[in-house]
């Protein structure tokens, strides 16, 4: 039985970046538990000597020349924006 | 009769023996939709868009050599990304977003003259087995517990092309597939849905879910309907790696209705504990079916199958936290209002906890767990592990000359929407138990209507082929079509 505390539900939602308020986060704890408990069945079985599937068909990925094939599309990429300025991405500054 | 109820095969011959226009066709679709707002499975409507390239299709019909999905109006999962027409996923994180760009599949059924009627509801993010997750709400079920009004789900993801193709709003849908997603609710409303080999349409302009999962495929009222959709959505796409450069067979011409020699698996380990007799009954009728018709029937063993669930739930979620990590509000989609002083991390975590529902936020964060420091051999390693022999079933099957495997394609008929509400998210995941060893294994899967519950719900099964055997296992399920004579539709309530 996987148990999540509410420190390490706390961790999961800074590393995904999606902000959860304090009171759900032990709700969130829950749910998380319940489904790493269901994932541990995965631990009954012998994986010895079993490779990670890394690709389900055997294909080895195409190859093809290193050079731009498109471009010059800059008002199209900024359409979406939900705020472009000057040609560019806009973001709240940024301070290291 | 009206011309909405057509099947693809009857429409694309009355197309060209001009017999009908695919605008008149477009028309009866159109006005179908108008009236089953209560669906709810349109949610955005291109009349306008739909009404032109009907004009376009009758003027190349008329010039003839038109392909078979010319003049053909269809529906578009919300997950495909259509050019000027918004795509959202379902989720409010792509609110707004119009792509500059036309996904492969939809492109390619376009190409074919296909008309699209319009963008089709689902769970958000393709993540549920309800279509309760979307943005928009759910899609209703056409299909009814006889007299009772109570409102079933279409199944999920692709709620909304089901919804659609079973109450004859459109004559065939896209769907996706990533767990299940296309054949359980094919099999929630009594329509057919095939989701192909791994590779054989391109994920090119799809928003993606789980990218070694995820697969396009035809929702529609037939087999034959479905070979013939099928043949204009794949192909090789050189902006998918990972989309296979081989031929497309004509699906079409491989129904030939004749299986005598084939050899079809009873997989042993599918027949659950506390499988209700209705589907035992179903799948043994459907394998006594197959047999009538000449098939060998073997008994076979997948002694990884319940292994399935648990490992698509750590791959997926894994994949999943990956690939909506795009989702910054930064390029696209919604971006929260920001407070005095919040810097560039406050952006992102207010914008994905407003845009992503809860379901695709949980999937997420599992993801981000399983794929942390310190766990990622435990569960997402040994995830793949399992992986690996869950194909190997599979493989050693084939090998010992199976041909196609039959299987029921759900564990129930379609449920009541919001009957799950309050059920561990575990609860909805066991909706994938039948379809998600395939999605794994990479195989072309296809569910079709072969029985009705007592309750007069549709019942399905599913058919599981060889990679890369679609004509196969159209023909298998073609023959299965024949000899259960499903020919229910939904009593119209809407």
């Amino acid at each position: 039985m996987s148990t999540i505390d509410i420190e390490t539900a706390r961790r999961v939602a800074k590393l995904a970046r999606i902000r959860v308020p304090e009171e759900n986060l032990p709700q969130l704890a829950d749910q998380l538990s319940g489904i790493l408990t269901f994932m541990e069945q995965l631990n009954e079985v012998d994986v010895e000597g079993i490779e990670p599937m890394t690709s389900v068909t055997p294909m080895r990925l195409k190859r093809r020349q290193d050079v731009v094939t498109d471009g010059n599309m800059q008002a199209k990429i900024l359409s979406n924006a939900p705020d472009a300025r000057e040609g560019f991405f806009a973001v709240p500054k940024v301070v290291e | 009769m009206t011309l909405n109820t057509l099947t693809i095969a009857e429409a694309r011959d009355r197309l060209r023996s001009r017999d009908v226009t695919s605008v008149e066709l477009t028309q009866a679709c159109l006005s179908a939709i108008d009236g089953a707002g209560a669906l709810n499975a349109f949610v955005h409507h291109t009349p306008d868009i739909a009404l032109e390239r009907a004009a376009a299709a009758d003027a190349r019909l008329q010039a003839g050599d038109a392909p078979a999905m010319c003049g053909i109006p269809v529906g578009i999962k919300d997950l495909f990304c259509t050019a000027g027409v918004p795509s959202q996923a379902a989720s409010n994180i792509l609110k707004g977003f119009v792509p500059e760009y036309e996904s492969t599949v939809s492109g390619q059924l376009r190409d074919a003259g296909a008309v699209m009627l319009g963008k089709l509801n689902m769970d958000e993010f393709a993540m549920g087995s309800s279509n309760e997750s979307s943005s928009y709400g759910n899609a209703v079920n056409p299909w009814r517990r006889g007299d009772d009004a109570t409102p079933l789900t279409p199944g999920g993801s692709s709620g909304g092309s089901a919804a659609a193709v079973a109450a004859d709003l459109c004559l065939g849908a896209t769907g996706t597939d990533t767990g299940g997603s296309i054949r359980q609710p094919a099999a929630f409303t009594g329509t057919v849905g095939i989701k192909p080999t791994y590779g054989r349409c391109s994920r090119w302009g799809v928003v993606a879910f789980a990218s070694s999962l995820d697969q396009a495929g035809p929702m529609t009222k037939t087999v034959r309907d479905a070979a013939i959709m099928l043949g204009a959505m794949a192909g090789h796409d050189a902006k998918d790696s990972t989309s296979a450069d081989i031929a497309v067979p004509d699906f079409e011409a491989a129904l030939t209705g004749d299986i005598r020699g084939q050899t079809i698996g009873i997989p042993r380990e599918y027949r659950m504990d506390g499988m209700p007799t209705e589907i035992a009954k179903l799948w043994d009728d459907g394998t006594a079916m197959l047999k009538d018709a000449g098939a060998k029937i073997v008994d076979i063993s997948l002694p990884h199958t319940k292994y399935a669930l648990p490992a698509y739930y750590v791959i997926a979620p894994a994949e999943a936290s990956s690939n909506l990590a795009r989702y910054d509000g930064v390029r696209y989609g919604h971006r929260a209002t920001l407070s005095a002083g919040d810097g560039i991390t406050e952006m992102y975590e207010k914008t994905r906890a407003e845009g992503f529902g809860p379901e695709v936020q949980r999937r997420i964060m599992v993801g981000t767990y399983v794929l942390s420091a310190g766990f990622y051999d435990a569960y997402y390693n040994r995830a793949r592990r399992v992986r690996a022999l869950i194909k190997r079933d599979f493989d050693e099957a084939f090998a010992a000359g199976v041909d196609c495997i039959l299987t029921p394609a759900t564990p129930s008929a379609a449920f009541g929407l919001g009957e799950m509400a309050d059920a561990d998210p575990v609860a909805m995941y066991l909706n994938d138990v039948f379809t998600v060893t395939v999605n794994l294994a990479g195989l072309p899967g296809i569910a079709l209507p072969t029985g009705l519950d007592t309750r007069g719900l549709p019942l399905g099964l599913q058919l599981i082929g060889k990679p890369w055997g679609e004509a196969d296992l159209l023909n298998t399920a073609h023959v299965l079509e024949s000899a259960a004579g499903f020919v229910s539709k939904p009593g119209k309530w809407w």
